[in-house]
């Protein structure tokens, strides 16, 4: 079915893609996740001086860049304060108030004061997560509403925050042995759940959701998964190109995870359309 | 209590989308925005091909989860049902929208007119506080209040009735309180089999649609 024209809905039972959020919605999720999962990985490397400084630094600026994105699709930008009034049912809400808090910490922990870099990861963490449930709440879009999506939101945050972390792997020199396996693992989890998520939506969502989520399966499977696996498995062997091989592993994992929630949020965004239990019995009976 | 619901007769709408107009003009909707549309629905292969009509528009839930998702408290739902914006809370963050198994909402960022310029009767009724924020069907719930003010009974005096109620030429559409038994809706339902949209989502609609006669339903 063709898409109706923007702002006019859709005047039949066929699913077509939601409107209401585009490329700047994405963005937030985007741009949450992957500077969630750099602040956890900055944690979990131990970095500590300009190192921490600086991989905190750039994932509060992603975390922020995302904000702005979803700033930018309001109707009403000047009343976004407002987000804040519901954390009692509104994932948006905890979001805000999560990030609200995330800021000051996540900017003390740059400034060096102790422990800090542990709390802004675990703030991290839970940023990432309301972001989860936040699309997953979205009940109008079956491929959305899906309870797995909740896991692949979050793993492929951390993918995502992994994979920048090992970019700049040859600035920061904080990348460890364990750090670098626990990426490597993140980096299959998130794939496995894909696949585990793809199959429930295999009765819920509208064919033209499955064929979208299918192409973009590809790109994480291939660019996403095994190119990074063989990349991290040739960097452990290559002596000085190391770091650069892994850093361009980081680049594609992190890369394909931002195209997989691009496509999540403006492709395979499909409602259920509208569905007649029973058709209306008219005039003489057979 | 209290609990307004809508019934659609599928059987006799006839899909001339008076309702439609009717809600247009009485909430000054915008073009392209219909808070109450008529979906013309096709099904079958031939020769066993039925055609319906179907009223759409906000369902009024139990447990709306448009409310639930609203960062900001702007959606609310009264005591009596009815799920109400506050279009001066609204942020215009749309998430209701994608919330709302029933694409029931809209936001409108700029003026629009029906002949590209302003109208003088588009200016008059022009209301700037719906731009950028959520909007759908109220149940013309101004008009509720103002009747019940002056004594009328919704679903039954036109002036406490939603426009679209009023305006349908088949008695296709009815409105009334769920919680009385005397009321035209729940006379409708009790006679009638009807089923509600999307109900395995739990969202408790307050649309009801009738397809048959119920002892024929249940033959």
């Amino acid at each position: 079915m063709k898409a109706p024209a923007k702002g006019y809905g859709s005047y039949g039972p066929n699913p077509w893609q939601q409107t209401s959020w585009d490329a700047r919605a994405a963005g937030n999720f985007i741009g949450g996740g992957m500077g969630s999962g750099l602040i956890v990985f900055a944690a979990l490397s131990l970095a500590t001086g300009p190192a921490l400084s600086a991989l905190v630094l750039s994932g509060l600026g992603l975390v922020a860049l995302g904000l702005l994105c979803v700033a930018l699709e309001l109707g009403r930008p000047l009343r976004a304060i407002r987000v804040l009034r519901n954390p009692r049912t509104s994932w948006m809400a905890r979001e805000a108030w999560t990030a609200m808090l995330l800021f000051p910490i996540g900017l003390a922990a740059a400034a060096g004061v102790t422990g800090m870099a542990w709390i802004a990861a675990g703030l991290a963490l839970v940023f990432v997560y309301c972001q989860a449930r936040l699309l997953q709440a979205a009940k109008g879009i079956p491929a959305w509403r899906e309870p797995l999506l909740r896991s692949l939101l979050v793993t492929t945050g951390l993918v995502e925050g992994g994979g920048v972390f090992m970019l700049t792997a040859p600035f920061h020199g904080v990348a460890t042995g364990a750090t670098v396996i626990l990426f490597g693992a993140l980096v299959v989890a998130r794939f496995v759940v894909w696949v585990a998520y793809r199959r429930r939506l295999a009765g819920s969502a509208a064919p033209g959701a499955r064929a979208v989520l299918d192409a973009a399966g590809r790109v994480l499977m291939f660019a996403g998964t095994l190119l990074p696996l063989v990349l991290m498995a040739v960097a452990a062997f290559a002596g000085v190109f190391g770091l650069p091989i892994a850093a361009l592993a980081g680049l594609l994992a992190a890369l394909a995870g931002a195209w997989a929630k691009l496509v999540i949020v403006t492709r395979a965004g499909l409602n259920q359309g509208f569905a007649l239990a029973h058709l209306p019995v008219r005039g003489a009976r057979p | 209590m209290t609990r307004w619901v809508m019934v659609a007769d599928l059987r006799r709408c006839v899909g001339c989308q008076t309702c439609t107009a009717a809600c247009r003009q009485a909430n000054a909707t915008p073009p392209g925005v219909q808070w109450r549309r008529v979906l013309d629905i096709e099904q079958g292969e031939y020769p066993e091909v039925t055609r319906a009509f179907v009223p759409v528009g906000c369902q009024h839930c139990d447990d709306p989860p448009c409310m639930e998702v609203c960062p900001t408290t702007a959606t609310k739902k009264r005591a009596d049902g009815i799920v109400t914006i506050d279009y001066d809370i609204c942020i215009g963050c749309a998430y209701c929208a994608v919330a709302c198994p029933y694409q029931a909402r809209s936001k409108t960022l700029r003026p629009r007119f029906a002949y590209g310029t302003e109208m003088e009767n588009e200016a008059k009724r022009r209301d700037d506080s719906r731009l950028g924020v959520a909007t759908k069907c109220t149940f013309c719930v101004d008009r509720i209040d103002a009747g019940l003010a002056q004594g009328k009974t919704p679903g039954v005096d036109p002036e406490a009735t939603p426009a679209c109620v009023n305006s349908c030429i088949a008695q296709a559409l009815s409105f009334g309180d769920l919680d009385d038994p005397q009321s035209s809706v729940s006379q409708l339902l009790a006679h009638n089999a009807s089923f509600r949209m999307h109900e395995e989502l739990g969202t408790g609609p307050g649309f009801y649609y009738l397809w048959d006669r119920k002892a024929e339903a249940t033959e």
